[in-house]
């Protein structure tokens, strides 16, 4: 039944002509088309499950409160001050650079499925897969802010250092969100499976967001670990959005550089992290075999 | 143009580690042909594809898809090929038709046409009903469809399919065997691989036998079977017949080894059929001693071939 389905139907396609094609396009135009059609496909995996969000969404709002309302109440701010006004700069980091682990995945299933393979071999920008795939999820971290912004509002957190600076402590946490993007898309290059890159990154953010000022003051820590606290990217970012903000910020009080210029060091980190590993995922792109 | 092969192969390397996936694999294929990569797994018939297909650089030979190398002229190659892997490369959470088109954009076909071609093909396929819901709905048989289409989209010259039927149950694997002679009635050159011996024989204009990273035999399937006297000649033994005596009366009727089933009892040789085989095969066996019950000849498969080649690489 299929089979003269087939017989009959196949000669009703019409050959291809050069006006159906974007081969005169330039290499640049090539490459952002590509990219916005991949980025529109992950929309679209967004939009058929939602639920994929959650790690944005439903994860840091559960973070946040219970911070906010169990661990709260026994850590105390040095130099006075709320702690759910303290809690929310760190938590900002937390949830952005929490989505690299999803991007590792996201990476290690489309090599899993050969959908990597079948990119590889289309005459198409070599760089506009892991681009596509950073731009999404930069969009997911966007909503990301946005949800921490609002249990924040709800548990007490206010911005009071004007508009300006609020907008460039956002700004500030996406630039480091999307660095972090580029690692993750790395870490699903060279990884085999989903599982390993979901291990893989528990591993790695767990340390990088607790041994930082995310939530607690590094005052309090042993002073061994102090100076490895004050100088991770994590703390930079808490650090420069409480300033921003205007909320308690007791790393006024730390000598240390990246506490003291805190705006320039998450900006310094997060264009180390790009220099190092976009260049370096383009590559294992490039040549990866499996 | 017409006298370019759709791809030549000369001498192709590729290691992993200490193992050789190729070890000098030479190809010719002819434009507007179909032709058979046939081998057990782990022959390398994978690792010569993806070569092929620009996924993988060879540590050492040289490959050309119509005139152009794999290597050095990779981005003129990728305009040329469509490749259809041994797992439908498809995002499974959009739909049928949202793949085709994505896939079509990005082979440098224009959002309209990419949408036209979609449709197109999706009803060539049988697929205009799935092709509005997401991928990981589909059957097995649906998903490998769906992911040839894909490499057709955009009108490929070259077309590599990778095992295209492992998996399928029949009706599938012949729905997809269909699709392939349309294929090739439309000119396209198809270079398939495939662990089946009835796929190459149904399918494919000429067949390269590899093992070990090697081709170990090539030629129309006719000339394959031929090669191994395109006959084969079984002798059932009686029971209690000695059969190595037996096996010993036979060995000047054939010059490859004659193998034994049935427990000993059903003797197989590759022979050349001439007036009065049969007959004197019968008077060799009854001067060793040996009772007959039964003897039969038939046309080589290319499954004898296939075992016949493989084995006596193995052995030598």
């Amino acid at each position: 039944m299929t089979t003269t389905t087939l017989a009959t139907t196949a000669r009703a396609t019409r050959p291809l002509t050069a006006a159906d094609l974007t081969a005169h396009r330039g290499a640049f135009t090539q490459f952002l088309g590509d990219v916005w059609v991949l980025t529109r496909r992950s929309i679209a995996r967004i939009r058929r499950e939602p639920e994929t969000l959650s790690d944005v969404t439903i994860q840091p709002v559960m973070f946040v409160l219970m911070f906010a309302y169990v661990f709260g109440g026994a850590i105390g701010v040095p130099g006075g001050g709320s702690y759910h006004s303290y809690l929310i700069g760190g938590m900002l980091g937390m949830s952005l650079a929490q989505t690299a682990p999803g991007t590792a995945v996201a990476v290690v299933s489309d090599m899993e499925t050969g959908l990597i393979d079948r990119f590889r071999s289309l005459p198409m920008s070599r760089a506009a897969v892991l681009t596509a795939r950073t731009i999404a999820d930069l969009l997911t971290q966007v909503i990301g802010a946005i949800a921490v912004a609002l249990v924040g509002l709800a548990i007490g957190w206010r911005i009071t250092g004007g508009v300006g600076h609020a907008a460039e402590a956002f700004a500030l946490a996406l630039l480091f969100g999307y660095a972090f993007t580029w690692a993750g898309v790395c870490l699903g290059m060279v990884l085999r499976s989903a599982e390993v890159a979901q291990q893989a990154g528990f591993i790695i953010f767990l340390p990088l967001t607790f041994i930082s000022s995310a939530f607690v003051p590094t005052q309090g820590m042993p002073g061994w670990l102090q100076p490895v606290a004050e100088w991770n990217p994590m703390s930079s970012l808490a650090t420069a959005c409480r300033q921003l903000f205007g909320n308690p910020n007791p790393a006024n009080a730390v000598r240390a550089w990246p506490e003291q210029h805190p705006e320039l060091a998450v900006i310094c980190w997060a264009a180390a992290m790009l220099v190092i590993f976009a260049p370096l995922a383009v590559h294992l792109y490039r040549t990866k075999a499996r | 143009m017409s006298d370019t092969p759709a791809i030549e192969a000369e001498g192709l390397v590729k290691h992993y580690g200490k193992t050789r996936a190729l070890n000098g694999l030479d190809l010719r294929v002819e434009q507007g042909t179909v032709y058979g990569l046939l081998g057990p797994n782990g022959a390398g018939k994978t690792t010569a594809v993806r070569v092929l297909a620009t996924l993988l650089r060879a540590d050492d030979g040289q490959a050309r898809v119509l005139g152009q190398d794999v290597a050095s002229q990779a981005a003129g190659v990728r305009r040329l090929i469509g490749l259809t892997g041994q797992y439908a490369a498809l995002d499974e959470y959009l739909t049928g038709r949202s793949n085709l088109i994505m896939i079509g954009q990005l082979s440098r076909l224009t959002g309209k046409a990419a949408r036209r071609r979609a449709d197109e093909l999706l009803e060539q396929f049988d697929l205009t009903e799935a092709g509005s819901r997401a991928v990981k709905t589909y059957s097995g048989g649906m998903r490998r469809r769906l992911d040839l289409a894909a490499s057709l989209i955009g009108h490929p010259a070259v077309l590599f399919l990778d095992e295209p039927t492992t998996g399928l149950d029949p009706s599938a694997r012949a729905l997809m065997w269909d699709i392939v002679r349309q294929l090739v009635a439309d000119g396209t050159t198809l270079l398939l691989t495939t662990q089946y011996l009835d796929e190459a024989d149904q399918l494919a204009d000429r067949i390269a036998v590899i093992d070990g990273g090697k081709v170990i035999a090539e030629g129309t399937p006719g000339e394959l079977k031929a090669s191994l006297g395109g006959q084969r000649l079984l002798i059932t033994l009686a029971e209690e017949s000695d059969a190595s005596a037996a096996a010993a009366a036979l060995r000047p009727f054939t010059t490859h080894p004659v193998s034994q089933n049935g427990g000993g009892q059903i003797l197989d040789l590759p022979v050349t059929a001439a007036d009065g085989l049969a007959t004197e095969v019968v008077r060799a066996l009854d001067a060793a001693g040996v009772k007959v019950t039964d003897i039969a000849v038939r046309g080589a498969s290319l499954d004898d071939v296939f075992l016949t080649l493989t084995s006596e690489v193995a052995v030598g």
